[in-house]
């Protein structure tokens, strides 16, 4: 269920592209009217969604702490993974956002006969995911030649390097074959890796299927499907979308259509859903924080001053007449009239 | 109730069908309901030590009854279901941590076999993601719109008792080490998720014996161990005199004292049971060799905190004596001794809950004159931080021999290591005080450090099987350098660990003890005018 | 803490990122390249929306046949027509300017072909 019911959902997504392109007239709903409905609820929804988080404080202050923290002057401190101020937050949370820091540090453990617990090394995920997470952000700044007029250098550049290989005609792009690699070993991991495979959730799946319907439909589309594929046209809409002024020259072929329809599934599904962890991860209070709540104090706003500790005077008339009797200093002496 | 023999444990973990060991359940875990049964839960709270915690002004804790998690019926109150969700609400609109961690998590996996009860337990629920699968099912159904429209496919699922069970054996199932959130790409730090779920049960009355007694004895007698102030005067006097006996220095220590320059905070089980006992006579012998102008109290006579494990209400309440005792006796500053959790309260939470501490000066060691600016807010430095400057400075003399007894090797607590970053003071000691030390292996040590598998008040009898299992990573790695150099004492930073490492020693590596690293220094120290015996165990000689 | 000022600068940044091309374009977009069609020609080896689509896949062909067999002679069939496989002798024939009709597409869509990496260019 987990599994099919996501991947009959982007079958029923294709065939609605698909069946609905074709349709008369309705090529201008799904060349404009669906991606501008895409676009604003993805800016939208992620813009509330981040709102909605900011609008809980962050009580305490509370980073993991991954090396040694500031302390005496001669002990070594590790800057990056118990920072102690802006800059090297900053850079933590770089190295985590961009490196992916701490699937890094991956290990995988097995229980042996012994027993002996063993933990070793293990980077797969962190290979996976850079290979998927690079390949689509390169990928999305690659389609940037299709909306902008005329296109930068840095646009073209990427392109180029990406397609240096010059195999075939149009080029073939690497990062083609490694979203689709990345996405298979993924997937390939979540259903060999007994503990991901039970903790998966169709939520899960669901991403992984859109996705790779993408890139597959973009690849058909570049490669082999390429009958009404005019790439003129295509751009003349896009420019087209981002100023304003949409117009569909021409008949397009329909996988163009199912293409922009998943992707535009991609963009309005984004912000209600796990892809959130884009946003997430700026914001997340065990690793966006100085470990410093020692030198400055961080301030609670919701902190309840009415929240006193059992009063001193209050402990003092449980425990006067034992206390006085030990020896220890009290506030008061017991009254003259002391009761055995 | 006898615990299982170690090799029938053994052989379960290893082999036995879990999760761990390459069985993968057949059934999908919404679809498999939790079974109490004696062993597998700690016992709930004695409804006449909830009813005097709901009486304390500025914190609630409702529903006091007398019930028992393998009842059908827990006797929940008839608005159960509400008061959850709305306590839901409530703690996602207070802490940004919970919204985050809850729409967040990808399920990578990468937390999966981090933690010390999955690892010992192979059940599925106890891996971290897993955990947080718990709440995070009930807040997709109720507070995203996916899950509203969608239900189950959107992994969401309706609040059951069923569910609320659920919750109370795996928020009990974790100790809110932190060590998944070194290894989750978004930080998710399944502490934070514990402490919600166990802040939600609360609100129905459903909570742990071990947990809330302690509370309620750190309330009213300053301690959990519910010493009076002339049973905790008494236990430090005795220390006293057996350290007279060893070593011929005279001890006086104070308590309660006005004008004193420091006040010195420590666990309660420092002074209440072995072997926290001589970690206890380190530091009386310490601040004598260095003659500190301190003071102890008997009101501040807790340092650790089991309020952060019961609310954050709980836990500011009985912090709060520690700043408010400071403030009566006008010292300078506070000097806080060997624990782990109190050092997360301490370091992470005391200033925002329960400063300014404008009344307190930054800490200066007025032995060495070294000026702790990492305290400079809080005003509490670590014992460690504080030995080490000692040492640094040549302030106090050692005779390693002395701990020839000794072959050691450290335990990073979790709290310490993951929310404060001492890591290094402790190991700058041991090197000072000691003429062999070995490392754990690296994937269990510093940062990556495995709990003692029964902190948030987990340390109680009646869960056995259960600790020894949590405990199994911890124990296995000293076990490793048990067999390959031979390591007799596990040093440690922290009084539950004293406490819970030496029944984990016993079960898993009889042949090591557990010492507070303080008691090592104690070993060691050189004091002026001692008559000190030939003493084969340190401060844990028997002298007739 | 809210930290709302780094968040909002955060979330600006974001869009001002997701929305760029309505910021680089500033509404205007572009002209449509016009291509210069041969005037005495009007007919290509394929029907026009085919070789917009297909071109580069036939010259593509093209280019591994004649490279692996050396064989120049007009011996593509299409249609009624036979064409010599070349670049040069048959595109560029009825094609003559690259700057007015190759680059015009390839320039606004940002393709690079590398048939000029090996053939000369006419010069313009």
């Amino acid at each position: 269920m987990k599994y099919t019911f996501p991947l009959a959902a982007v079958i029923a997504l294709v065939l609605i592209a698909w069946i609905g392109s074709q349709i008369p007239g309705m090529q201008y709903l799904f060349g404009v009217a669906l991606p501008y409905l895409a676009m604003a609820l993805f800016v939208g929804g992620f813009c509330y969604r981040v709102i909605q988080w900011a609008k809980s404080p962050v009580p305490f202050r509370i980073p993991t702490t991954c090396g040694q923290g500031y302390s005496l002057p001669w002990i070594k401190r590790d800057k990056l993974e118990a920072p102690n101020n802006t800059s090297e937050v900053v850079a933590r949370m770089f190295l985590e956002i961009f490196l992916f820091r701490s699937l890094w540090r991956n290990t995988k453990s097995e229980a042996l006969s012994g027993p002996k617990i063993t933990y070793e090394s293990s980077r797969w995920l962190w290979l996976f995911s850079i290979i998927f997470h690079y390949s689509f952000l390169i990928i999305v700044l690659r389609h940037m030649r299709m909306f902008l007029e005329p296109v930068p250098f840095l646009v073209s550049a990427l392109e180029y390097g990406d397609g240096i290989m010059q195999i075939g005609a149009p080029v073939m792009y690497m990062t083609d074959a490694a979203i689709i690699l990345g996405l298979l070993l993924l997937f390939g991991r979540r259903l060999v890796n007994r503990q991901v495979r039970y903790i998966s959730l169709a939520n899960d799946y669901f991403p992984l299927y859109l996705i790779f319907s993408i890139a597959l439909t973009g690849i058909l589309m570049r490669f082999f499907l390429r009958d009404g594929i005019d790439v003129v046209a295509i751009k003349t809409l896009a420019v087209g979308l981002v100023t304003f002024q949409p117009t569909i020259s021409g008949d397009i072929g329909s996988i163009f259509y199912i293409h922009l329809f998943l992707v535009c599934c991609l963009l309005a599904y984004f912000p209600f859903s796990k892809l959130m962890h884009l946003g997430g991860v700026f914001l997340s209070p065990t690793r966006n924080m100085a470990n410093n709540s020692r030198m400055r104090r961080h301030i609670n706003p919701w902190n309840d001053p009415k929240i006193k500790p059992h009063s001193y005077a209050g402990y003092e008339d449980d425990f006067r007449a034992d206390m006085i009797e030990q020896g220890i200093p009290v506030e008061k002496e017991l009254p003259t009239k002391a009761d055995d | 109730m006898a615990v299982v023999k170690v090799d029938t444990l053994s052989r379960s973990v290893a082999e036995g069908p879990s999760l761990m060991t390459g069985s993968i359940p057949r059934r999908d875990w919404q679809d498999m309901p939790v079974q109490f049964k004696p062993g597998n839960y700690a016992y709930p709270t004695k409804s006449e030590i909830l009813a005097y915690l709901d009486s304390q002004p500025g914190i609630s804790l409702p529903n006091a009854r007398d019930w028992s998690p393998e009842d059908d019926d827990w006797k929940l109150p008839e608005d159960w279901k509400e008061t959850i969700i709305n306590g839901l609400a409530e703690r996602l609109d207070k802490f940004r941590s919970l919204k985050i961690f809850m729409d967040c998590c990808v399920r990578c996996g990468a937390c999966a076999d981090k933690c010390h009860f999955f690892l010992g337990t192979g059940d599925p629920k106890n891996m971290p993601v897993m955990r947080a699968e718990l709440l995070r099912s009930i807040y997709r159904q109720e507070f995203t719109l996916a899950g509203k429209l969608l239900g189950k496919m959107a992994g969401g699922r309706k609040m059951t008792t069923g569910v609320l069970k659920e919750w109370f054996m795996y928020a009990y199932q974790c100790t809110e080490c932190r060590r998944c959130s070194v290894f989750c790409p978004y930080g998710i730090d399944t502490a934070e998720i514990t402490m919600m779920l166990r802040e939600l049960l609360h609100l129905v009355g459903c909570g742990i014996n071990w947990a809330m007694e302690p509370v309620a004895n750190s309330n009213r007698t300053g301690n959990h161990m519910g010493l009076t102030p002339q049973a905790y005067k008494g236990n430090v006097d005795f220390l006293c005199e057996d350290i007279e006996g060893l070593t011929g220095i005279k001890v006086n220590p104070t308590f309660n004292r006005k004008g004193a320059e420091v006040l010195f905070i420590t666990p309660s089980a420092d002074v209440f049971a072995e072997p926290g006992l001589f970690t206890c006579m380190g530091y009386l012998l310490l601040f004598e060799a260095i003659g500190l102008d301190y003071t102890w109290s008997t009101y501040a006579s807790e340092g650790g905190n089991f309020g952060l494990f019961t609310s954050n209400e709980v836990m500011k309440k009985l912090n709060g004596k520690m700043y408010a005792e400071a403030k009566r006796l006008g010292v300078k500053w506070i000097l806080g001794g060997e624990c782990g959790h109190m050092w997360r309260v301490v370091h992470q939470y005391m200033d925002t809950m329960n400063g300014p501490a404008d009344f307190l000066e930054v800490p200066k060691s007025p032995i060495t004159g070294t000026v702790f600016d990492n305290a400079a807010s809080t005003k509490m430095v670590h014992i460690s931080e504080f030995t080490a400057d000692l040492i640094k400075n040549n302030k106090i003399k050692f005779d390693k021999s002395r701990n020839a007894h000794v072959k050691a090797t450290f335990h990073d607590s979790c709290n310490p290591a993951r929310a404060m970053g001492l890591l290094d003071e402790p190991r700058y000691i041991l090197d000072h005080v000691l003429d062999e030390w070995h490392e754990m292996p690296e994937n269990t040590i510093r940062e990556k450090t495995f709990c003692c598998g029964s902190g948030t008040a987990l340390n109680t009898d009646e869960i056995m099987e259960l600790r020894m299992r949590s405990g199994l990573p911890r124990a296995n790695a000293v076990k490793h350098v048990f067999d390959k150099h031979a390591v007799n004492t596990l040093a440690c930073v922290c009084a539950i660990d004293r406490a819970t490492l030496t029944t984990l020693m016993d079960y898993w590596v009889p042949e090591v003890t557990v010492a507070g690293i303080t008691e090592l220094v104690g070993n060691a120290l050189v004091v002026e005018g001692e008559k000190r015996q030939e003493l084969d165990e340190g401060l844990r000689t028997l002298v007739f | 803490m809210y930290d709302s000022g780094k968040i909002i600068a955060g979330l600006i940044i974001f869009v001002l990122f997701v929305t760029f091309p309505i910021w680089y374009n500033h509404g205007d977009a572009g002209a449509v390249p016009k291509v210069e069609l041969p005037k005495d020609t009007k007919e290509c080896v394929l029907p026009a929306d085919q070789m917009r689509a297909e071109h580069m896949q036939l010259l593509n062909v093209w280019r591994d046949e004649v490279l692996r067999t050396a064989d120049r002679s007009f011996n593509v069939k299409i249609g009624d027509k036979k064409y010599q496989m070349s670049l040069m002798n048959t595109c560029m024939q009825c094609h003559t300017s690259k700057k007015k009709f190759c680059d015009q597409c390839h320039d606004y869509t940002s393709v690079s072909p590398y048939c000029w990496d090996c053939h000369l260019a006419p010069v313009e």
